[in-house]
């Protein structure tokens, strides 16, 4: 490993969340490698990739050109692929998301390059790349090794913790890939975003409903709680199914594979489809009347009765903090 | 219109898994294997496409002899035929995507559909590989797709929302849940899907780009304080969130 690049997501004066990861992942396998690392945006403010200093990133690419407003799978590869051909990186990091999967794909399939998807560890052994990914919707770990020359990872968002590690300064170097027009072959014509509404898979904290909530009149449960923690509402696999929440909320195989750093799931009894999509997260607190129910066995915390009593008691219980 | 639909088989999602002898795999004793569950969202839209415009419904799997029992289900769905990229034991994505690209460059699909991933290695990765391969577009875990002539639109699934995305036939596909209402086969088709061609290729045979070392169940040492619903015991739990898990 001589090269590193981390794929990196302006968002307004910032980077996301997941690119911070991603520079700290790249930054710990180049203390054993003693490898570079550089960034790769596409048009992000100065201020944005500032924001990456703090990480210990110090040389990112730029490619800043109307073409690049809006994404392409096919274009934003094409391009990535040429400033890797160019460069001779050797490890490119994407984040595990819609975007960095097609574009990792796209990636490995343009260079003939070795890529595992969704990792949730990397390290070097004898000079090898180690890689730990889920499978089986988490119900077992594969340990893999990437051969070949250029090797490409994704990385599950809220996995890598990302750490500070300041440097004075960032060299942001402006790229200009050889790719036009014709080279965007799918178009985003329109984004519809959860306006206020917090995504499972960002959330650090997720509150989910299942069966026990009886109805989709007594969600208001499920959403107050989420709200007075500052989180995000889930679903399981029932209630999407009777049609009571969006699939957007599912969590499990499924579904979303969540690892928040709490976990509350309220009236769900814990199908091992479900164990499957939250049981990394880091704390789960579990509410149900079964005092048998699966869901208790990979609990931290569990309170064993009717949510509807639970519930209301919790956020009273709660709020005594908050205030 | 010329349809590929990718189908996998994988174990069905209630399966607890047990780490096979070799260490890398799960042990298939007792496993019952079922067709990707995202998958029969693919191929029933591949049907729809067909009964709407006309055309040929190709099934296309990578695996084992054993895929034979999921392809005849595909069949049965409705598919015309069906191909099988025979391998045994572990293959990986890039092998999957190659060996379904070479195929497709002899089939010349209009559209090539897959589910947004397999239930086994959850890789997303093979339809945007396959487009990659063939120089086509891609757009990915569709949940909504209105096709008008050679112009896509699609609805799809983006973290904290949707997006709308428009391409053009040829194209690559990848069908998340909601995408449509997959049909059960009645009685007839399964038998007619006896009768239906499977036909075998042998794969171009890649060197692995990743080898698996070994498989392990994660353990998480879980604190496991269950108490009852008295006020107290509830207040307890929120002082262990505050001061334990310091989430509150």
């Amino acid at each position: 490993m001589k090269k590193i690049l981390v794929y990196l997501e302006p968002l307004e004066n910032k980077l996301k969340r997941v690119s911070y990861e991603l520079i700290t992942a790249a930054r710990q396998i180049s203390e054993k490698t003693s490898a570079t690392v550089s960034g790769i945006a596409f048009n992000g403010t100065k201020e944005a990739l500032e924001t990456a200093k703090e990480f210990g990133l110090q040389h990112t690419y730029l490619i800043d050109a109307p073409l690049f407003a809006s994404y392409s799978a096919s274009l934003f590869s094409k391009a990535i692929a040429e400033l890797i051909r160019s460069k001779e990186f050797d490890l490119i990091l994407f984040p595990a998301h819609t975007y960095g999967f097609e574009l990792a794909g796209r990636v490995s399939a343009n260079l003939d390059a070795a890529y595992v998807s969704d990792c949730i560890a990397l390290d070097i052994s004898n000079g090898d790349l180690i890689v730990k990914k889920p499978v089986y919707a988490g119900k077992s770990h594969i340990t893999a090794k990437l051969n070949g020359n250029i090797k490409i990872c994704s990385l599950r968002p809220n996995v890598f913790t990302a750490t500070s590690s300041p440097v004075a300064e960032i060299q942001i170097e402006k790229f200009e890939p050889n790719v036009s027009e014709a080279d965007r072959k799918e178009c985003v014509v329109n984004v519809m975003k959860n306006e206020g509404k917090l995504d499972v898979l960002e959330a650090d904290i997720v509150v989910s409903g299942g069966r026990g909530i009886k109805g989709p009149e007594y969600y208001h449960l499920i959403e107050s709680l989420a709200a007075l923690l500052g989180g995000a509402v889930g679903s399981s696999r029932a209630v999407v199914d009777a049609g009571w929440r969006p699939h957007s909320e599912q969590v499990g195989q499924t579904g979303k594979t969540v690892s928040p750093t709490l976990y509350v799931a309220c009236g769900i009894s814990g199908a091992i489809q479900h164990l499957a999509g939250m049981s990394s997260s880091k704390y789960i607190l579990a509410i149900n009347k079964d005092k048998d129910a699966p869901i208790f066995k990979v609990a931290d915390y569990g309170i064993v009765g009717d949510l509807f009593n639970v519930i209301p008691k919790l956020i009273e219980e709660i709020k005594k903090y908050k205030e | 219109m010329n349809i590929l639909v990718g189908i996998s088989r994988v174990p069905d999602t209630a399966t607890k898994i047990i780490i096979g002898a070799d260490g890398k795999s799960i042990d298939e004793k007792g496993v019952k294997f079922i067709i990707n569950p995202y998958d029969e969202f693919a191929l029933e839209e591949g049907l729809r496409l067909k009964e709407k415009y006309g055309g040929t419904v190709v099934t296309i799997t990578v695996g084992p002899e054993a895929s034979k029992e999921v392809i005849r289900s595909a069949l049965a769905m409705g598919a015309d035929r069906a191909v099988l990229i025979k391998t045994e034991g572990f293959f990986d994505s890039f092998f999957a995507a190659k060996n379904i690209a070479n195929y497709a460059k002899q089939f010349n699909p209009e559209i090539i559909f897959f589910g947004r991933q397999s239930v086994d290695f959850d890789s997303l990765m093979v339809p945007a590989m396959v487009a990659e391969f063939l120089g086509l577009p891609s757009i990915t875990i569709v949940s909504k797709l209105t096709i008008d002539g050679t112009k896509v639109v699609a609805e799809r699934d983006v973290v904290g929302g949707k997006e709308i995305v428009e391409t053009t036939l040829p194209c690559v596909i990848s069908a998340q849940k909601g995408l449509n209402e997959p049909r059960y086969p009645k009685l007839p088709d399964i038998l007619k899907a006896k009768n239906k061609p499977i036909e075998e290729i042998t794969p171009e045979q890649l060197e692995p780009k990743v080898e698996i070392l070994g498989m392990e169940i994660p353990l998480r040492a879980r604190k496991n304080k269950i108490v009852g619903d008295s006020d107290q015991e509830i207040a307890e739990i929120v002082k262990l969130l505050h001061e334990d898990a310091k989430v509150i």
